[in-house]
This record gives structure tokens, sequence and C-alpha cells, in this order.
């Protein structure tokens, strides 16, 4: 347990990148893990760009992920991932939401989103796509695509002994525990590259 | 039982440990949540002040009267506390007294990245820097100690990384101090030129006990490992040195940083071969210890502009270079924030950014944003409070060398209350035909919705006092006063016309609540619910993209249909985009 792990997320202002990282720490913190997290508040909640950075290991000491050193990027949205990528050590893996939220230049017409975002990180890192919004949102609520992500997160970091789905309860409002567990377990099943 | 709280939270805990009984502050980012997090708890009196200023002198009034008190900011806000501040440090406290400034290396949300250590020299005043959350917890207990036995305000610096990382942290017991008596002392706290040229002298005296102090304390604290390399460190660059050097290096970690452990340091930098200063901003410590003679390597190697972290300080002192993936990130279009979707401030800077002729002084809030592309609509922001301040001697000018220009200081409510209206006070007492607009969205915004002397509640949400501001842009001094609604685009530019139409003050108060705030009954009673959204008519869509001027995030343009989409997910039919529409192709649709 002394090598310190990485995880880094990231998405846009509103996308739930901190309940899920609120569940992921309670679940290191529960594991035993020494955890550090960093988040940059302040103008997220007007559709910039975020992040939320998660180390653990037996100690760790600076809270922030430096570029090269993540083991794995979970994005939220999808040129979100391209943003973020050289963060990623050069043989950590990817989890990519299949889901497109254009940002001020794009909705303007100043600039297009960029195309071919999910061939270009398939050419260079172990990629996993996942439609996570549509998961959730034929799970009943497309919100709870944050736990989609995270699933398929805890498959990939083999962070499966972790008791996730009572953490998940303690960490929702009661009428969506249920959606959220479907929404972990929809994640955790799926195929990781 | 240990906690993972961000060291805002910790803050709050160890404010309870250490019993103290007011806490008083300014929301700024990163310090915002201190508060918020205080008013949780009974036990303390937690209260938003207008401004830093006042923040403040409540809590120094609160100490004197003999409750330990807290008072917390970002670091900007200390240059508008620092009247009381530089003054306080001379009469010192009764009971316990600490001021917390949150400084942003790195600009993450701020107009400047300045160094708020250099205050604690200024004003000769301990300092205590924690590097993670238990440092921010204890060291709240260990500031009220040290404050009340050297009779000193203590500044407790924070940075973003400090008071946003989350870290674990074991809990300690409450303390229960009792409340110090008051007891009338003009010689101490009536700081009048005769009690001051006494009291200097008592300052230098106690800084020298502080130094003293400095050089026992374990806040100040030497690790050894190798000899060949020496770091003293604080804060949460101490934190980054460990990550690059771990054991291969000694430490001198300070926890307490003004006035520093010279001796400390002195005999720390004789037993290594050589002694890195790695410090976050300026060379506060470097430079002090440069002067006392020692020799140190800091900022000819270290940045001093931006954030630190491990990969700068391990590329500057050890030639680090990693290997990284290849992307060339320039490609990724930028996502900087913008005004939401039904943000009440969008209908008034569309209306504005049409006039020509104009030069519009902002301030700092949302509606800085009201800036950006496609709006365009800001020449300047320097300060809170400063709009309506700066066009005013703008126009001064403007009228002096005859050139045909107007300017429009915008503000919002929070801002008007916090040193706004001096301003405007000012604009009304010399008179000039500066146009002010106060953005009055019923909270404050951008650091997440606290509630302000306008909102009708208190931090603990209690009802409370609502301040009027027509009445009180009235009081001022401003006779020609108009309130529009700013989702109605013909009513603010009947607005901004009538303004211009002035050789005197005017005032325009945009009336309508934040989109993301949570409806009072009375917000309920006045503007009622969003229902429905907007809906394009592709039909009539021509694709003429004058909606998209409109810069709001719901809408975007199809490239392959050459219309305009509305996103129903975001869209709250404000129907500002309908207004624009010439040829009537968006309506209200489900309500």
């Amino acid at each position: 347990m002394s090598e310190v792990k990485n995880i880094l997320l990231v998405g846009v202002g509103g996308q739930g990148t901190i309940l899920a990282s609120k569940i992921l720490s309670t679940g290191l913190v529960e594991a035993g893990y020494d955890v550090k997290m960093s988040e940059v508040h302040g103008m997220a909640q007007r559709g910039g760009s975020v992040t939320t950075q998660v180390r653990y290991g037996e100690k760790v000491f600076s809270p922030i992920i430096d570029k090269g050193q993540a083991d794995i990027l979970v994005a939220f949205e999808t040129m979100e991932a391209l943003r973020w990528l050289d963060y990623l050590k050069p043989d950590g893996n990817v989890i990519i939401n299949d889901y497109q939220i254009p940002s001020a230049p794009i909705l303007i017409g100043k600039q297009d989103y960029p195309e071919g975002v999910l061939e270009t990180i398939k050419s260079k890192v172990g990629t996993t796509v996942i439609k996570a919004s549509e998961i959730a949102k034929d799970l009943g609520n497309v919100k709870a695509m944050n736990v989609v992500l995270f699933g398929a997160m805890v498959k990939a970091m083999k962070l499966t002994n972790i008791s996730w789905e009572e953490i998940i309860a303690d960490n929702v409002k009661t009428k969506f525990i249920e959606l959220n567990v479907k929404a972990f377990k929809a994640g955790i099943t799926a195929d990781i590259k | 039982m240990k906690e993972l709280l961000t060291g805002n939270e910790a803050v709050t805990r160890g404010a309870y440990e250490a019993s103290i009984a007011y806490a008083s502050a300014y929301p700024g980012t990163p310090s915002t949540e201190i508060l918020e997090n205080i008013a949780k708890n009974k036990d303390i009196i937690a209260e938003w002040s207008p401004n830093e200023k006042v923040a403040i002198e409540t809590a120094i009034g609160a100490s004197i009267a003999g409750g330990r008190s807290l008072c917390a900011m970002k670091m900007v806000g200390v240059n508008v506390a620092a009247d009381p501040l530089m003054s306080f440090a001379y009469s010192g406290v009764n009971a316990g007294m600490v001021l917390i400034s949150a400084d942003d290396p790195g600009l993450h949300s701020s107009q400047n990245e300045q160094d708020n250590r250099y205050y604690a020299k200024f004003a000769k005043i301990a300092m205590l820097e924690p590097s993670d959350s238990q440092e921010s917890k204890d060291m709240i207990v260990t500031a009220m100690e040290i404050s009340e036995k050297y009779d000193t305000p203590v500044l407790f610096r924070m940075t973003t990384r400090v008071c946003h990382s989350k870290s674990l942290v074991e809990f300690g017991e409450r303390q229960e101090i009792a409340k110090k008596t008051y007891v009338k002392n003009l010689q101490k706290f009536d700081l009048v030129p005769a009690v001051s040229r006494k009291l200097h002298v008592i300052l230098e005296g106690k800084l020298k006990e502080l130094e003293a102090f400095s050089n026992e304390t374990s806040l100040n604290v030497i690790q050894w490992n190798d000899n060949k390399i020496g770091i003293i460190s604080a804060g949460a660059a101490y934190q980054y040195a460990q990550e690059v050097f771990g054991t291969t290096a000694s430490y001198l970690k300070i926890g307490f940083s003004y006035p520093l452990p010279m001796e400390k340091i002195r005999a720390f930098a004789q037993k290594v071969e050589t002694l890195y200063v790695i410090e976050e901003l300026e060379p506060f410590m470097e430079e002090q210890i440069k002067a006392a003679g020692i020799a140190c390597i800091g900022k000819e190697k270290i940045p001093n502009c931006g954030e630190l972290n491990p990969e700068i300080i391990a590329k500057a002192l050890l030639g680090a270079e990693k290997t990284l993936i290849a992307v060339d990130t320039d490609l990724v279009p930028g996502r900087p924030p913008i005004l939401c979707a039904g943000c009440p401030h969008r209908g008034f800077f569309y209306e504005l950014a049409k006039k020509k002729n104009i030069m519009i002084t902002g301030d700092i809030g949302c509606y800085g944003l009201g800036g950006a592309d496609p709006l365009n609509a800001k020449d300047t922001c320097i300060c809170m409070g400063a709009a309506s301040s700066m066009g005013h001697g703008a126009q001064k000018i403007f009228n002096k060398f005859n050139e045909n220009m107007r300017t429009v200081g915008v503000m919002g409510d929070s801002t008007f209350f916090h040193t706004g209206m001096n301003s405007l006070l000012n604009v009304a007492y010399n008179r000039s035909n500066t146009i002010t607009v106060i953005l009055d969205n019923r909270i404050t915004g951008m650091t997440g919705h606290q509630e302000n002397p306008g909102s009708g509640f208190t931090l603990q949400g209690m009802p409370t006092k609502i301040v009027d501001i027509p009445q009180l842009v009235k009081a001022l001094g401003i006779d020609n006063i108009k309130i529009v609604n700013p989702l109605n685009l013909q009513e603010v530019k009947e607005a901004l016309d009538w303004a211009l139409t002035f050789d005197e003050p005017t005032v325009i108060i945009t009336r309508w609540p934040c989109v993301l705030k949570k409806h009072s009954e009375k917000d309920k009673n006045e503007f009622g619910n969003y229902i429905g959204t907007c809906k394009v008519d592709e039909e009539k869509c021509i694709g003429c993209k004058m909606c998209l001027k409109t810069g709001c995030p719901a809408l975007s343009f199809n490239k392959e249909t050459k219309k305009v989409k509305i996103d129903v997910g975001q869209c709250v039919g404000c129907k500002v985009c309908l207004q624009v529409c010439p040829k009537k192709a968006i309506n209200k649709v489900g309500e």
C-alpha cells in the first residue's frame, strides 16, 4: 500500500464530479488509506472546466497531481479528456464519457468542437469509452452518469473490495439511492480496456 | 476519530475547540466556506459583514469586550481591513483574536496574487501558516494561545490549496475558555498620539518576545535526513518539497512564520551543505534570511509568479524532466466561465454593449463575465466598489477635455453594500454625470449565494431587515433613479437612453434574482417561478445568429440545418433571446 495512486476527475461545472470524489474519498479513508483531495472552487458553477484530484496511499504529501502523474483520468465530458491528457502517466488509463458539452467559444461559433477526440486519445493510451449519460438516462436520470463513471473507475483501479454501495447510500438522498446503486453497478460491469 | 476535511472546514473545528465566541467575514474565494461552516455551530456568534473592514472591526470589538474572535477574508480583503489592522497591532488584544487571510497563488479566482505574509511584518504581528487540514485545525487553537500570551492579533495565512484541499484531521477536545473581563483601559485601547507613541515601543518589545518564542516552538521544526540538502519551507510549498525530495533532504518546516526563528535557521543552515528556501509567491523568508547574512538559494531558481507544484520545484532545483503524453492542448477550445442561461445580467449587458462612446467601469462579481465574448461590455475591473468611483474620475477627465464620452459604472448589490455606497456618495457630492448601475440580483452570486443586507436573511438564514436600495441611493444624494427588469430589453434600453440625457448623476437599478438562487417566499411573490422554456420555430429561423450574440449557453448553432437550437435542459425561459430575434422565430412554450 506504499505507492501513492493518483485519480484525476475532469468535467464541466455542474456535472457532479464533486459527489463522485466525495464517495471515492470516503471509501478510501474507510479502507485505511491516507487521502488528499484537491478541488478548485470559485467560478466553476458558471460552466467552467473543473477538476478533482484524489491521491491515496500510505502517506500522501502534495494534494495536487502533476503532469504525467495520474494513474487514471476520468473525463465526464469528451473534450475535457484531451485538455487534461498530459496529466496522465504514459501507461495510464482513460475513462471517457461519450458526451459533448460545447463551451462558449463553440456556442458563439468562434471555434468548432474538436473532431476525432476519442480516436486521438485511443491512439495514445488505454481508453475506455462509456456512454454514461445514455446509461444514466435509461436508468431514469441523466445526472446519475457521474456514478456510472465512478463505477467504471472503481473497476479500473481495482478498488472493488470497498463497500461502495453503502457509501453511496450514505451520500445521496434516500429517493435517489436505488438509482445511484444501479448506476454504480452499470459502471462497474463495464468492459475496461 | 479522523475526518477528511478541507482546510476551511478544519479551521471551523479549530474555532470550536478553541472556544472562539465571535466570527465574522465578507465572502471571498477561497475563504468563504469558513464562516459558512462556523455558522452551523450554535456556540459561536457568526456573521456576514458588509465588507472586510467592518468584519475585522467587529472581531476587534469582540476581542476587547473579552470574547475570543476570528475574522476571515480573501487576501485582497485584507487591503480593505488594513486600516484597523495596523492600529489594532498597537493596542493588542483582550481575548485572543485571529485574522485569516486566504491568499490565491495562481489567481484561481482573484484579480491579483499578492502575498499577504508581508502584512504580518508590516503590522508587526505574529503569523501562522498551516500546510494541511490537520494544521489548519490545530493552529487555530495555538493562535488563540499565542494571541493572548503575547497580546497580539495573529495573522493566519492560508492559500487556495490549503483552504480547498481535503486531508485527514484528528479532532481534539474543546477547551472551555472563560470570557475575559472587560476593563476600560484608555492607555491600551484609545489610540490617540500620546498613547500610540508608548504602544509602539511596547510593540517592538512584543516582537522580541515573539522571536524568542519562534526559535523555541515546535511549530518550527527540524526533520533531519541527509544533510547535503537543507530545505526551509512553509504552507503548501512544504508539502510539495516533501513530495519532491522525500528523505533525501533535511527540512526546517516553518509553521510560525513571523517573526522568523532566525537562530534556528542559522543553526540549520550551518549543518547543511546547500540551503534551499522553497516558498510560494514572494521571497518573504528568503529576503529576511539573506538580510541576516545566511546564504541560501530561493527565487533565483523558483518562480515568484503563479502557484507552485512539485513539478516546478523538481524542474527548478533538480533539473528533472518527465516524459509526457504528447498532446497539443492548444487545439482544445477553452472553457471559460460564462453567465448562466437565464442570468438576469445578460439582458442588461446586451443593451449596454450597443451604446457608443461609453466607458464601462466594472466591479468584482459575476457581472465581470459580461466583459467576455460575445457581450464585451466592460472596460475595467480593479477592485470591489470601484465601478462608480472610477467612472466618476474618468467622467471628470472626459468632461474637462471636452471628449464625447460617458462612463457607466456597473456593480452588484453586495458590491454596492461593500464599498460601492461610498463611491456613489462621492458621485453625488462631487457632481458628475456618471451613470451608475446596480445589478441587484438579490444575493451575493459569484461566491455561491451568501446572504447580504439586501437579501432579507442573516448568515444562519434568520429573517432580518431588508435594506431598501432605491431609498439608500436617494439618501446618498441621487435624484434620478430608475428601477428596471433586466430581462425586458426595451425597458433596459429606455433606461440607458434616459440616463444618457442627464448632465447630473443617475442610477439604474436592475432588479431580478440570480437564476440559481433559491427563491424566498418574498421572491416568489415578486418574481414568480420559472415556467416553460424558449423554443425555436425552425420554419422561421433564418440562421442569422443574432440570438447567439446574447452569449446564452443554452443556445447553439446547428451547422447542418443552419438553425439555432435551444437546450431545454439549460433554458429557463427568460425570453431575452426571443426579444433579440428579428424574425420572431423564438417562442415561449410550456407556460
